[in-house]
């Protein structure tokens, strides 16, 4: 019965398709654009350049100074992906399993950091890190992140932690497992969705940040984000330079995303609250 | 509330699950666990597995979020001596006209990152009842596509767009339309709306996609019932397909609509920080200025609660319209 087709479908599908060009051919032009000459921008934003033009890469990388930004931004999320992901994991384990006194107020604590906008955090943190002499450090732009990642992590962890029937856990102890051993042996093979999921989603999150480094870093400690958003000079006019530093920031974002887009898509639909 | 909206986002796909969700958000976080039975840690453990998560949350979230809340009674450049002044900058914010026009002009983006995209979701979604859609997955990597990118990107690519000898005013030249072609972002009067239209490109995939979803996974035997009494296309879509996709539009506007409120990024790009004139400004990008560049901190602050205050309430009144659809399902 589903089978049949109505004229509804390929209507559907039509819209369906329009919408989704829409939404992927500008990214298609600055790709393009990343690759021609100033002297190309009257053929048509989907005109092939004439000659592929890798020097507007060379030149964002070197005089753009994107290549400092780029390492910045690698030093920055590799770490703040990690930590927050080994303290989620710790914490999901426990509010999803464990009872304790006191479970639920914490639990509303750390709920309260995903619901206020990080607008309500920024000026105080600011200051904070200025008296621990901890602006213009990677540092200011690790810590604050893994925090707030830390708060979404638990969540989704407890979520999914309360899921796993208790026998394995209970089968597991029997067997003379401790807590670790629980967790690492019993519950975090059962949990590579739910960990993929959360590592695109605050890779995602932590790559795009910018409020906070604008805020907390300096020129040299900027990341890719900031750098983009405050090129200078010659290159801040230079569209295709720009271009090609565009789609550099972009690429590590759309290789994650195309690879696990079934993982990101399932975790931004349930977690694009805290975003 | 958020937690519960999350979870309530995951359940998306299984509907089935939704009523179980039933209990408050405070009786289902005491939870029933059935694991107390043999315990598997000792009391204090637990502690210890949340101790080094929540001293970096306490620190570098926690306290600051106080903190912006205290400091909103103070007079404070950010590097003086903050100094008591009760609620003078609450006074100053509702006379200061940047402060409604940066405000006001958060509330007209809602129209086009919530309502525009919501109706374009449930357009799409109503011409679709009860068919099964083939190739979703390569529709719905597509028109997530502008969401998962930065918003400074985003805004970098549309600011060539819009440019006066860019891409939409070629074509517009193409078409014998050149009177119409302008730099639409630094037109006094069509800023805005250029502005507006970029939010809408960024928030209509994710509601197309959630809606879809939730479309598919409507019980089918709801459309021949509808059928059986005589209801036509649009009858059923308004009587099965809108019900059903309750909880799916509720979801889809805490979101967006909390978007619009805390837009920050792309207007810095976009459009200079809120130009031209202050035909965009908004209310993120004038308590950063007012932070950063004028040393009024404390005042700003005051801009971070009332935002804040925003964003919580309608946090948790659509929390609370999403645990009555789900009572009246249960009835």
């Amino acid at each position: 019965m589903t089978a049949r087709r109505q004229p509804q479908t390929y209507i559907t599908y039509f819209l369906l398709t329009i919408f989704t060009l829409l939404a992927v051919l500008p990214f298609v032009g600055i790709l393009l654009l990343s690759f021609k000459d100033t002297s190309e921008l009257g053929n048509g934003a989907f005109a092939l350049p004439q000659v592929w033009r890798w020097e507007n890469y060379v030149e964002a990388w070197q005089g753009a100074r994107f290549g400092d930004y780029f390492q910045n931004s690698v030093i920055v999320v590799i770490p703040a992906v990690l930590i927050a992901l080994v303290l989620a994991l710790m914490s999901g384990y426990a509010f999803g399993t464990m009872r304790f006194r006191g479970d639920n107020v914490l639990l509303l604590l750390i709920l309260l950091g995903l619901m206020v906008p990080f607008e309500a955090v920024i000026i105080p943190l600011w200051q904070l890190l200025g008296t621990l002499h901890l602006r213009n450090t990677y540092w200011a732009l690790i810590l604050p992140q893994v925090a707030l990642s830390f708060a979404f992590g638990t969540f989704w962890l407890r979520a999914h932690f309360k899921g796993i029937p208790a026998d394995l856990i209970d089968a597991a102890v029997v067997d003379g497992c401790g807590s670790w051993g629980v967790l690492w042996r019993v519950l975090l093979p059962l949990s590579t969705p739910a960990l993929l999921s959360l590592i695109v989603l605050l890779f995602m999150w932590t790559w795009n940040e910018f409020l906070l480094v604008l805020v907390m870093a300096g020129g040299d400690l900027r990341t890719l984000p900031v750098g983009l958003a405050l090129l200078r000079g010659r290159y801040a006019t230079n569209i295709t330079v720009m271009a090609a530093g565009a789609t550099m920031m972009s690429l590590p974002v759309i290789i994650i995303y195309v690879i696990f887009q079934r993982h990101f898509i399932r975790g931004l639909v349930s977690g694009a609250l805290k975003a | 509330m958020a937690g519960e909206i999350q979870e309530r986002g995951l359940a998306v796909r299984q509907p089935s699950s939704l009523s179980t969700r039933s209990q408050s958000l405070l009786a289902r976080l005491s939870g029933e666990t059935t694991l107390g039975r043999r315990p598997h840690a000792r009391p204090y453990q637990a502690y210890l597995f949340i101790l080094p998560g929540l001293l970096l949350y306490l620190v570098f979230v926690l306290i600051p979020i106080v903190n912006t809340f205290r400091y909103s009674f103070y007079e404070w450049t950010g590097f003086s001596e903050p100094t008591y002044i009760g609620l003078d900058n609450y006074t100053n914010l509702f006379r200061d006209k940047d402060f409604w026009t940066a405000i006001s002009h958060n509330f007209f983006f809602v129209i086009f990152y919530t309502i525009l995209p919501i109706l374009l979701g449930l357009f799409l979604t109503s011409l679709l009842t009860r068919q099964r859609l083939r190739g979703m997955v390569f529709f719905r990597t597509g028109l997530f596509i502008p969401y998962v990118m930065s918003p400074v990107v985003v805004g970098i690519i549309w600011r060539w767009l819009f440019a006066l000898d860019g891409p939409i005013n070629h074509v517009l030249d193409a078409v014998g339309l050149s009177s119409v072609a302008r730099p639409w972002l630094g037109d006094f009067t069509f800023a805005p709306y250029a502005t507006g239209l970029v939010g809408t490109w960024i928030e209509y995939g994710l509601c197309m996609v959630i809606f879809i979803a939730g479309a598919q996974s409507i019980n089918e035997e709801l459309y021949d019932t509808a059928i059986v009494f005589g209801a036509n296309a649009w009858q059923q879509f308004r009587y099965v397909t809108l019900p059903g996709l309750r909880q799916q539009i509720l979801v889809a506007f805490v979101i967006t609509f909390i978007a619009a409120m805390r837009l920050f990024d792309l207007i810095f790009v976009l459009t200079s920080g809120g130009g031209p004139g202050k035909t965009t400004l908004v209310t993120s990008v004038l308590l950063y200025t007012e932070a950063f560049n004028q040393n009024h901190a404390g005042y700003a602050t005051s801009m971070a609660v009332v935002l804040t205050v925003i964003i919580l309430v309608v946090s948790v009144v659509v929390t609370r319209l999403q645990a009555r659809s789900e009572a009246e399902e249960l009835v």
